[in-house]
């Protein structure tokens, strides 16, 4: 369940990430109402199971079940905007209809994780880099985009429109691209070569956090081509203040 | 919607008119627009005017923000209220449905919203500084969070409880649990989780 819409008195349009119908769209009617059956079944961030009954334009949902409610989530802002982050990611990275196992399981996993101890900045950011991959706009972190070199093992520069990461002879001297430290392309590169139960073994500094995630909000505006409303509540309520210092900063870059 | 040319102008604009309305569609509007056209002058006119006075004389409570048409509004002037607890409520409408319950004496504060991340409304959009500003006094013992029982009212009351807590004043949450003539078999399980927690001796 990514987002409900409010339609007329007491009926929301849903929209679902499916595991094998992709973007779903339709209608809960009543769950407005307290003595709803539906209601509680069908807040966003849920993972349930729904049955959707064929409509004229839209489906309806005539039963649903909670699978997980995911309800440490649930009771931290931070873990809150970071759910609602991902879930607005994939509602606008996706077309309805279209089907993505391994991005239904990505947002399912990220979403446990987010209900779990851990940090919330690395399960997103694990979260937009696979997302990436997923999609197909793979950012290339093993060689210069352009020359096709390998990496000299210094600061480098972090391309969207390139789709990765451009050696500094490559790079022309007063573009704006952003630079990238070794160590954030390292951890980028672990990110996208290891899997979850690595990558979250790893500690990140906050600077390093707000480097790795400015470069990866810049990749995902770049491609989605649009400024996403969650990552203002984000900001707000911040990862418990640590990291949300360098999203600040960063912004300026893409104005809105 | 479309506006055949055998309909006379003035009708036809009535007609878009009462489509804009939420719940109206094409052939209520146009069953509304006959009525009028058929029904005396002086039932159009008072129509007329008291959708006028509605927009011209109502203002916001400059204490809770409620809709009123007198500043302060009725429930911020009665003196049997108490100034001690503030009930802070998502709309004007949730006022009506906790009066009903003739339960509460204290007084409320309208946000005109609520957080929604995913339609990017912060809190600068709703009525939140003029809530803290209430609560400088020292006069505020509790404030009671009211807003609904969904995700985006539980944010807005953790984020507003974050604001609060530090300025020493209670914050309470309306307690969440099963409906009444509702069916335990279909309670979700963060309501029956909730229900079970908050449980009471009989």
């Amino acid at each position: 369940m990514l987002r409900g819409i409010l339609l007329g008195e007491a009926d929301r349009i849903l929209t679902l990430y499916s595991p094998w119908r992709g973007k779903v769209r339709a209608v809960a009617r009543g769950v407005r109402r307290p003595t709803s059956r539906l209601g509680g079944h069908v807040e966003p961030l849920i993972h349930g199971s729904y049955l959707l009954a064929r409509g004229q334009e839209l489906d309806v949902v005539t039963q649903g079940e909670t699978i997980h409610s995911f309800p440490r989530l649930r009771d931290d802002l931070g873990s809150i905007g970071g759910g609602l982050y991902a879930a607005e990611l994939i509602y606008h990275s996706t077309s309805e209809g279209v089907e993505n196992y391994p991005l239904f399981r990505l947002l399912l996993d990220t979403l446990m994780r987010l209900d779990g101890e851990g940090s919330v900045e690395l399960a997103l950011r694990y979260f937009e880099l696979h997302l990436l991959g997923h999609l197909g706009y793979r950012p290339q972190l093993g060689r210069c985009v352009a020359c096709q070199g390998a990496l000299p093992p210094t600061v480098n520069f972090f391309t969207a429109s390139g789709g990765g990461v451009l050696c500094p002879s490559c790079h022309p001297p007063e573009s704006s691209v952003r630079r990238l430290s070794l160590n954030a392309l390292k951890t980028l590169r672990f990110f996208q070569e290891k899997d979850w139960a690595q990558a979250s073994r790893l500690k990140v500094s906050p600077p390093l956090m707000a480097e790795i995630k400015g470069a990866l909000r810049e990749f995902i505006l770049y491609h989605l081509e649009r400024e996403l409303k969650s990552t203002l509540f984000m900001d707000l309520v911040g990862g418990h203040g640590s990291a949300a210092s360098g999203a600040t900063v960063l912004r300026p870059a893409h104005g809105r | 919607m479309n506006n055949p040319v055998t309909t006379a102008a003035p009708v036809g604009r009535l007609i878009q008119e009462f489509h804009k309305l939420p719940g109206i569609g094409p052939k209520s509007a146009q069953r509304l627009t006959y009525y009028l056209l058929r029904a005396p002058v002086e039932e159009a006119r008072s129509l007329a005017q008291a959708i006028l006075d509605m927009k011209e004389r109502v203002v916001l409570c400059s204490i809770c923000q409620n809709v009123t048409d007198s500043d302060p509004c009725l429930i911020c002037r009665r003196g049997d209220r108490d100034g001690g607890q503030i009930c802070v409520v998502e709309e004007p409408l949730d006022i009506l449905a906790l009066e009903r319950t003739g339960e509460y004496k204290g007084r409320y504060h309208v946000l005109h919203g609520v957080i929604s991340p995913l339609s990017g409304i912060g809190p600068e959009a709703l009525k939140v500084k003029e809530l803290l500003a209430r609560l400088r006094d020292g006069l505020v013992r509790e404030v009671i969070m009211a807003t609904n029982p969904n995700l985006e009212g539980e944010a807005t009351a953790m984020y507003l409880q974050r604001l609060i807590a530090p300025l020493g004043i209670k914050v309470t949450r309306l307690a969440r649990g099963l409906p009444v003539g509702g069916d335990l078999e279909y309670a979700d399980e963060m309501t029956l989780a909730r229900a079970l927690q908050g449980r009471q001796e009989v």
